[in-house]
Formats: C-alpha cells, sequence, structure tokens
C-alpha cells in the first residue's frame, strides 16, 4: 500500500510504485482537473505541485510523491494562488482550455519563488507548459498582472 | 630407521630447496618490476585512461555535463523541453530536473530517465568539447573535479547514483557500452600509475 497526501487528505493506494501519478490522481482518486496530455513530461498538462514544487504527474511516480504534500487544482490556495486565477479570469486567457490548469500550476510556482519575474525569467519557467491555442502572449500578460497584483 | 628416514629428509631438503627457488624468483621479479614500475605502470594508465574516455565522453554522461543547458538522447540533441542551470545546478522556476525526473530511477511508462539528485554537473566540471587530453586533466584537478583525490575518483565512479545510471539509462537510450566493473578497475589501473593523460 502507498499513502499519497492529496489536497489535504491521505489514500491508501494499492498500486504499483511506478505508477505514474497522474493515474492515480485522475483514475483513483477522480481528481480529473489534472489533465493528460503527451505522458511524457513533454507538455505540461499534467503539472500538480508536490512539496511546492511544480511536478509533471505522468512522469512522476507514485513511489516518488509517497509522504510528500501533492497538490491539485481542484485545491490549490492562498494569495499567488487567487492572483493567479484572477488575472487568469480578468484577461481572458484561456482558449480551449485543455492546458489551464498545468499553466497555473506552474505560474504559482514561478511567483511563489519570483515576486517580479521578468519576461524571460516567464519564459524559462513556463517553457514546458504547452499550449496548442498559442495564448502564450496572454498568458505572459496575465504572469505580470498577477505580480502586479501581489506587491 | 635410517634408511626410512633417509627419503623423508631428503624430502624436507628438496621443499626447502623449492621454496627457496621459488622465493628467489619471486623477489628477483619483484625487484625487476619496482625498478621498471613508472614506465610500465605509466603505460597501463595511459591505456586505462584512453577506455574510460570513451566512457565520460559518452551520451549518458556528456549530456549533462553541459554549461548551462543539458543535451538529451544517444543523438545529443538539446533538452526537450529547454531547460537552463540555475543556482542550484537544478534548474529554475517551474523548470527544475525533479519536476520531471525521479529519485528513485527512471520512468518505464512516461520513458523520463531517473537517478538520486537528478542534476547538471557543476560548471567546474563541463566536460563538452574537451579532448580527451585535456578531460583527464580536468578529472584529475582538484579544484574542477569536486576535490577528489585519485581514491575519491574510484569510489565516485564505484557508487555515485548518477555515475551508475549510464548502465541502467531505461527503454530508448544506449547504455555505457563498457562494463561497469570493468571501468572502475580502469579507474583503479588509471589512478594507480599516475593518472596520466594524453598530451
Amino acid at each position: 500500500m502507498i499513502t499519497l497526501k492529496v489536497n489535504g487528505e491521505s489514500h491508501e493506494l494499492d498500486v504499483s510504485p511506478e505508477m505514474p501519478l497522474l493515474w492515480a490522481l485522475r483514475d483513483r482518486l477522480h481528481l480529473t482537473g489534472t489533465k493528460f496530455g503527451c505522458g511524457k513530461a513533454m507538455c505540461g498538462a499534467c503539472t500538480v505541485h508536490i512539496d511546492g514544487q511544480a511536478a509533471r504527474s505522468c512522469s512522476i511516480m507514485v513511489g516518488e510523491a509517497a509522504g510528500k504534500t501533492i497538490t491539485t487544482i481542484e485545491a490549490v490556495s492562498g494569495k499567488v494562488a487567487e492572483a493567479v486565477t484572477q488575472a487568469w479570469q480578468r484577461l481572458d486567457v484561456v482558449q480551449c482550455g485543455y492546458c489551464q490548469s498545468g499553466q497555473i500550476m506552474s505560474a504559482i510556482v514561478l511567483l511563489t519563488g519570483n515576486k517580479a519575474p521578468t519576461d524571460e525569467d516567464i519564459d524559462l519557467s513556463m517553457e514546458g507548459n504547452i499550449c496548442r491555442c498559442g495564448t502564450y502572449v496572454r498568458i505572459r500578460h496575465a504572469i505580470h498582472e498577477a505580480a502586479k497584483s501581489l506587491a | 630407521m635410517r634408511i626410512s628416514e633417509s627419503p623423508l629428509r631428503n624430502n624436507h631438503f628438496s621443499v626447502a630447496f623449492i621454496l627457496a627457488v621459488i622465493g628467489i624468483a619471486l623477489s628477483s621479479t619483484g625487484a625487476a618490476r619496482t625498478a621498471a614500475a613508472p614506465a610500465d605502470d605509466q603505460a597501463a594508465s595511459l591505456a586505462a585512461w584512453n577506455e574510460i574516455a570513451t566512457v565520460l565522453q559518452n551520451p549518458r554522461c556528456l549530456n549533462c555535463h553541459q554549461l548551462d543547458s543539458p543535451l538529451q538522447g544517444d543523438s545529443r540533441r538539446a533538452h526537450i523541453p529547454h531547460v537552463v542551470r540555475g543556482p542550484d545546478n537544478q534548474g529554475v522556476g517551474a523548470m527544475r530536473c525533479g519536476n520531471c525526473h525521479n529519485n528513485m530511477g527512471n520512468n518505464p511508462t512516461s520513458g523520463t530517465p531517473g537517478g538520486l539528485h537528478w542534476q547538471l554537473a557543476p560548471v567546474s566540471m563541463l566536460w563538452q568539447g574537451l579532448s580527451s587530453g585535456d578531460l583527464c586533466r580536468a578529472v584529475k584537478d582538484a579544484k574542477r573535479n569536486g576535490n577528489r583525490d585519485g581514491a575519491a575518483l574510484v569510489k565516485h565512479m564505484e557508487d555515485e547514483a548518477l555515475v551508475l545510471y549510464g548502465w541502467n539509462p531505461g527503454k530508448g537510450r544506449e547504455s555505457v557500452p563498457i562494463p561497469h566493473k570493468k571501468v572502475v578497475e580502469d579507474m583503479k589501473i588509471w589512478v594507480a600509475g599516475g593518472m596520466a593523460c594524453p598530451n
């Protein structure tokens, strides 16, 4: 049995330690806000937080995440999370929306560690989150807006 | 009695004689080896280095001994997605090595390789573009090798998790071509012979 601490609750799962965390989140715990994109850590749609760091849940294995604090889009909270989601809504960032939970989770990690990111900081930090609709300009704008609202 | 003791005495004599001869032979071989040691051991050291260099220049090692961003795969292309070193050699913001690479090892489902404390090698251990001789001098230079002496370098090759990864790269990546045991032996020979480097 593996214990996963997800969104403040502990779950005992009878799964292989090599199972990707995303499988456990979506198929066992039914937390479907985190998306499957490429399945090999190339697109960022599956981004969650593990101990406050971004994590591609398709690639991080259940055994690696066991005992750590896992947060998904359903429960992410706090000042930074609020600033990011509000900026996202205010600027209507989303096009199709499939990548947005991953984008938002990465943006929160970026702004938590860097209160005033430059365009370059944003590019380097958000590089792993692909948006097939091409909303990168809006994403960047929203991150600047969120940073301003947090200042 | 005397007659029956005689062969026994002869046997004692023979054994003693043979041991003495072996002793002389061993000691003279030892003396010869000691006298010729520097040249012989240096040649062996250099030969061992040539093997070691092929390992260190293999993509499994060299891909992460880069300046600012790692390479990826057997073809040594740029890492996708783009990642940068950052202040602790483990990336920046939401693009850190551990975001995708597991400490517990390779992920057989996503294909992402992994190993304990996955990271870019420190800048002092930049190996990209070095000739075998320059690589050799970099590896034995305590200022550039993490302050390791010969014994520590052997140990590093023997049991460092990220070194061992080279022999267990996961599906889709070629393993280091020389067996790990052989490379450790080569390291010992290289160190014992004075860490000889090509010019």
